[in-house]
């Protein structure tokens, strides 16, 4: 349906094909006017590179078409809605872009006298004060450069403090419906993994969590709300049964944002938990990355944060940049994730106390409406209410012939970027949709109506369009098996087949 | 000739004399989908029965590969380095894995035959 | 709330049509002893204006770097990025954008994905690179553990050469999982030699090029020593600019590259978010971290683009995965893709000579200030200078005299007393003959 075939260029439109710069480029042709470098006698050695680069030369006019015409191809939120679960897409606020650029926080190199650089370590303070105040935590590390290196963060602490008590330990504990992130950062600091099942309510298993704590368990990581989108009733009990054996309580944050300003997890008994600013506080996803997570600690753990610390001192703030105590060591070069701070700063301010509660509280109505409005076509996985987030299975396509997979390309023809998709493990088929605060109204009854007009469809039988597509998007269904087999990494580079050939 | 037998990891052994080619059945293909690549042992890697030998990927899921004997590697399929798909074509002869020097011959005796693999497949079901 | 579309009257139907008749009926499952039924203690909600003007303030407390003469390196680089490259980025379909796992309505980011990826494996001459990590220092410890995994050894040598935040990184990342991981002193002068530290259990050795303090070393026989021990050579490129001026690490040996891609399209951020490089061979690709983006083609035949061999990640393999990384670093690697785009390779070796020009033009005008030598033979647009007296209190003096100096050699090796005289100078393109006078009247100055 696009592309191929319609037109002589292969054009539809507004939608241009656009080939790789490297089939563009041409010699003696650049986007950057530089100064002619000083004659000088060279201080190279030895490894002064004889070979011209290899890259193609492009004008700049020709590089804007080229990623304008590719950024064409891409679906974002400011476009519309994705209800991705466990992502919490939420509207990214132009202020924080504008903010992060002011040359006082945008053109600071790290390594300045820190004389020069109050105002940074201002912001981080302060960024750090509001994360704490949040989660009702007493200390904080703001290193750890995305959620993941969160989960190290907090996992290293917990080693570390375990091996300075002289009892390593050996497990820990993770739901079966947990992020891929949780048992990969436990195997990182070498604990054995062991799952835990979740009951018939789509929450963890006490009794089943109970049997196996013993003092060989150093930590249980958990999510919550979890990742079925529902708050850990027994988390309390939990908490003190994982103390009672000596061992730390681990929360994911990644679903903070159904509790900004109504819960802080400190008071839910936990020792440390890591934030993604770039779920919760709207720092933008950029495609894939950068984010951060900044991690909170108990009295217990923080002497083991990692630097660098943002300290006061007594002539303005300072960097600890060594640490001759029990820090676990560093995460990252340099000090974390200046310019998502800022971007986080911008938008905490902006929403205040007042704001963060109705943000938690928006986000928890509108996934509880999702629900609701589609609870008689689509029914939950488990009994409502749900917090922020709400997960569906593919039980009612059960003898449709469409899956959970073509039920979501179907959703693109659309206009909308699939739910989460298999993710959890627990359910068959897993659709688990977050809408987020920033949808209005109007956003999530269309999104209703579109799910319900899509599953009817299906129900009635009309596989093939559900196995076609998506026909309407910039490429159809792409071959992920070819992609596999024969691995492609770059242009000009042959099949990346490892082994001997 | 050969006698087959089954594991409920839904692994084949086929032995001749003692020397036992191992695969994963129709079933196991047909679950895990389009194959696009099969991480084989060492030849000279030894395995007690049960532990994990092998690993076979689709494009979003891996699985382990267990021993269903004990034995030493002696060989590994070549071809499934250039052609993974042979797995999902012919589970059963071509897309076989490795070869085992069996140390045990009871325990080979104690898998499933063909029949009470059949069985145990449909009770999945 | 600017940000908050719903309005009372919605918020209304929604309860009503949920079948609760309040919000805090949502909540219920929250135990009561948690329940927060004040607002937290902090600053009520503010509008733009007011947001503004705070972090502005805020902003204004700090030494702009551009706004001064400023020789800050060590691991981050001042450049100067065009302007189209900020443009670009803040396209929503760029800036507001998810992870390509749907590939259909991701083509844009999986596009310039390979792209990124085939220019990191071109600069570095590698056969293969990945879609970024979070940074060079952590792309160093993921080299190490990849070295590991493929040589089936858990030692690992580390050049005094490498940038301590780097050392640091990697033996804080690899403490728990019963790795040996030796880091050698200072390699001030640019004259160590790890040959006859590697063993039969080193699974790799890694330097950096050019060092920490500017040296190049031709790492051909360092490479073969590896090889011949059946050890991995890894190397560290922290200015990735250098690249355009010197053999390509992968042409002298190396197995793995990694580095920080700072210095092309994205600014100095006081330290983040940065762009960790990472290139590998082909042999080794099932064992490389991070995100993969592979070409393919669409059930009509069309070229496309998928994330791929996503098998190694997390989100699959778990607990064996090849590391728990989930994000990577895209709109940084996007303005790095773009930066190089508009270079191209000629631009981009004429950028590198007008940085090491501009180099050899500051060591010329520091040498010849009495008491001041530098340290180095070879470098890049980076050296180590050697002052009469502690370079960090003459580093604090002159940022009084707004003049951003350099890097105290002791800020990054607290303890070391053999450095406290040393101060670590970088140039880039930006750096006008104005701004090296100042410097070189500002040392002479400070000096005794």
């Amino acid at each position: 349906m696009t592309g191929r075939g319609d037109t002589a260029t292969g054009n539809r439109g507004l939608n241009l094909i656009e080939p790789l710069i490297f089939e563009q480029g041409q010699p003696g042709r650049s986007g950057v006017d530089l100064p002619d470098a000083p004659t000088v006698k060279d201080r190279l050695g030895a490894c002064k590179r004889s070979e011209p680069i290899d890259l193609p030369g492009l004008a700049e006019p020709q590089v804007i078409r080229h990623f304008v015409r590719i950024s064409r191809n891409n679906y974002s939120i400011d476009a519309n809605m994705y209800p991705l679960g466990s992502c919490t897409m939420k509207h990214n606020p132009r202020l924080n872009e504008k903010i992060a650029r002011l040359p006082g926080f945008a053109d600071v190199h790290p390594l300045q006298p820190v004389e020069t650089v109050q105002g940074a370590l201002e912001l981080i303070d302060m960024l750090a004060r509001w994360i704490k105040a949040l989660t009702g935590m007493p200390a904080v590390a703001m290193s750890p450069g995305a959620g993941a290196h969160g989960e190290l963060c907090g996992i290293m602490a917990v080693r570390a403090a375990l091996e300075d008590r002289g009892d390593p330990r050996k497990r820990v504990l993770v739901p079966d419906s947990a992020h891929g992130t949780n048992p990969a950062t436990a195997a990182l600091c070498n604990y054995a993994v062991d799952s835990v099942p979740s009951d018939a309510r789509g929450r963890i298993d006490l009794a089943a969590l109970k049997n196996k704590l013993d003092t060989d368990v150093a930590a249980i990581m958990l999510t919550n709300p979890n990742t079925c989108g529902l708050f850990e009733t027994d988390i309390l009990e939990i908490a003190d049964a994982v103390h009672a054996v000596g061992g730390f309580f681990y929360c994911d944050g990644a679903n903070f944002n159904a509790l900004v300003g109504r819960v802080r997890p400190g008071d839910l008994g936990i020792d440390t938990m890591h934030m993604n600013l770039h779920k919760t506080f709207s720092t933008p996803h950029g495609g894939g990355g950068p984010g951060a997570g900044p991690v909170v600690f108990s009295e217990a753990l923080a002497p083991y944060a990692p630097v660098p610390r943002v300290v006061h001192g007594d002539e303005g703030f300072e960097l600890v940049e060594e640490d001759a105590g029990k820090a676990f060591g560093r995460m990252k070069a340099f000090h974390g994730q200046m310019g998502m701070f800022v971007r986080a700063m911008a938008y905490m301010k902006s929403h205040g106390a007042d704001g963060l509660r109705q943000v938690a509280e928006d986000s928890v109505l509108a996934a509880n409406y999702l629900l609701a409005e589609l609870e008689d076509i689509l029914p939950p996985s488990y009994p409502g209410p749900c917090m922020h987030e709400v997960l569906f299975d593919d039980n009612v396509l059960n003898d449709s012939g469409v899956t959970t997979l073509d039920l979501a390309k179907a959703m693109i023809d659309e206009g909308y970027h699939p739910m989460t998709i298999y993710f959890p493990l627990i359910v068959h088929g897993a659709m688990l949709t977050e809408p987020t605060e920033t949808e209005s109204k109007e956003s999530l009854d269309q999104f209703v109506a579109t799910m319900r007009a899509l599953v009817e469809r299906a129900k009635a039988g009309d596989i093939q369009s559900f196995h076609d597509a998506p026909r309407f998007a910039p490429t159809r269904r792409l071959d992920e098996t070819g992609a596999a087999r024969q691995p492609i990494l770059r242009w000009g580079g042959g099949y990346a087949k490892d082994a001997a050939e | 000739m050969s006698d087959v037998k089954f594991t409920e990891e839904h692994e084949w052994v086929a032995l001749d004399g003692d020397i036992g080619t191992v695969g994963i059945t129709d079933y196991a293909q047909d679950q895990l989908g389009d194959v696009v690549y099969v991480e084989l042992p060492a030849v000279g890697a030894e395995f007690t029965k049960g532990e994990q030998a092998a690993v076979v990927e689709s494009v979003k899921a891996a699985s382990e590969i267990y021993a269903p004997v004990s034995g030493a590697v002696v060989e590994v399929n070549p071809a499934l380095s250039d052609n993974p798909a042979l797995v999902n074509e012919s589970a059963m002869t071509d897309g076989w894995f490795f070869k085992l020097r069996i140390q045990e011959p009871s325990e080979f005796d104690e898998l499933m035959d063909e029949t009470a693999y059949a069985t145990f497949v449909e009770d999945l079901d | 709330m600017r940000y908050l579309p719903l309005t009372e009257t919605d918020r209304a139907a929604m309860l009503n049509a949920i079948g609760v008749s309040s919000i805090d009926d949502l909540f219920d499952d929250v135990p009561e002893s948690a329940r927060l039924e004040r607002l937290i203690d902090l600053p009520l909600h503010a509008g733009e204006m007011e947001v503004e003007r705070d972090l502005a303030a805020m902003a204004s407390r700090n030494t702009a770097a551009g706004s001064v003469p400023s020789f800050l390196g060590a691991g981050a680089y001042r450049h100067h990025i065009p302007a189209t490259v900020d443009h670009l980025i803040q396209r929503s379909e760029f800036l507001t954008s998810y992870t390509p796992y749907q590939p259909e309505v991701s083509q844009g980011t999986l596009q310039y994905l390979f792209e990124f990826q085939t220019q990191v494996a071109t600069i570095t001459g590698m056969d293969v690179a990945n879609a970024s990590m979070y940074d060079g220092a952590t792309s160093c410890a993921e080299a190490v553990l990849m070295a590991c995994r493929v040589t089936k050894r858990h030692g690992a040598i580390l050049s005094g050469g490498l940038h301590p935040h780097y050392s640091d990184v990697t033996r804080t990342m690899t403490r728990f999982g019963g790795f040996d991981v030796q880091v050698q002193p200072p390699d001030l002068n640019g004259d160590e030699t790890l040959e006859s530290s590697i063993a039969g259990t080193t699974a790799c050795v890694v330097v950096q090029y050019p060092s920490c303090f500017g040296h190049i070393s031709d790492l051909r026989p360092l490479a073969a020593a590896c090889h011949q021990a059946g050890a991995l050579l890894i190397v560290v490129v922290t200015e990735i600019v250098a690249l355009g001026a010197l053999t390509a690490p992968g042409d002298l040996g190396a197995d793995i590259v990694v580095g920080e891609g700072q210095s092309l399209g994205n600014a100095l951020n006081f330290g983040g978010p940065y762009l960790g490089l990472f290139a590998a061979r082909n042999e080794h690709v099932r064992q490389m971290p991070g995100r993969l983006c592979g070409e393919t083609t669409d059930v009509e035949g069309r070229r496309g683009y998928v994330l791929t061999l996503s098998t190694r990640e997390q989100h699959i393999r778990r607990e064996k995965a090849t590391s728990n990384i989930c994000t990577n670093s895209g709109l940084c690697a996007l303005a790095f893709c773009i930066h190089l785009s508009l270079l191209g390779g000629e631009g981009f070796a004429r950028l590198a000579k007008l940085n090491h020009g501009n180099a050899v033009l500051l060591a010329e005008q520091l040498s010849d200030i009495p008491a001041v030598e530098i340290v180095n033979d070879t470098f890049f647009n980076e050296f180590t200078v050697r002052l009469p007296q502690p370079a960090a209190a003459v580093v604090r003096a002159l940022a009084a005299k707004k003049i951003l100096a350099g890097v105290p050699v002791s800020r990054l090796f607290p303890g070391v007393a053999s450095v406290d005289n040393l101060l670590l100078v970088a140039t880039t393109e930006c750096t006008v003959q104005g701004s090296r006078d100042a410097l070189v009247a500002g040392l002479r100055g400070e000096l005794q």
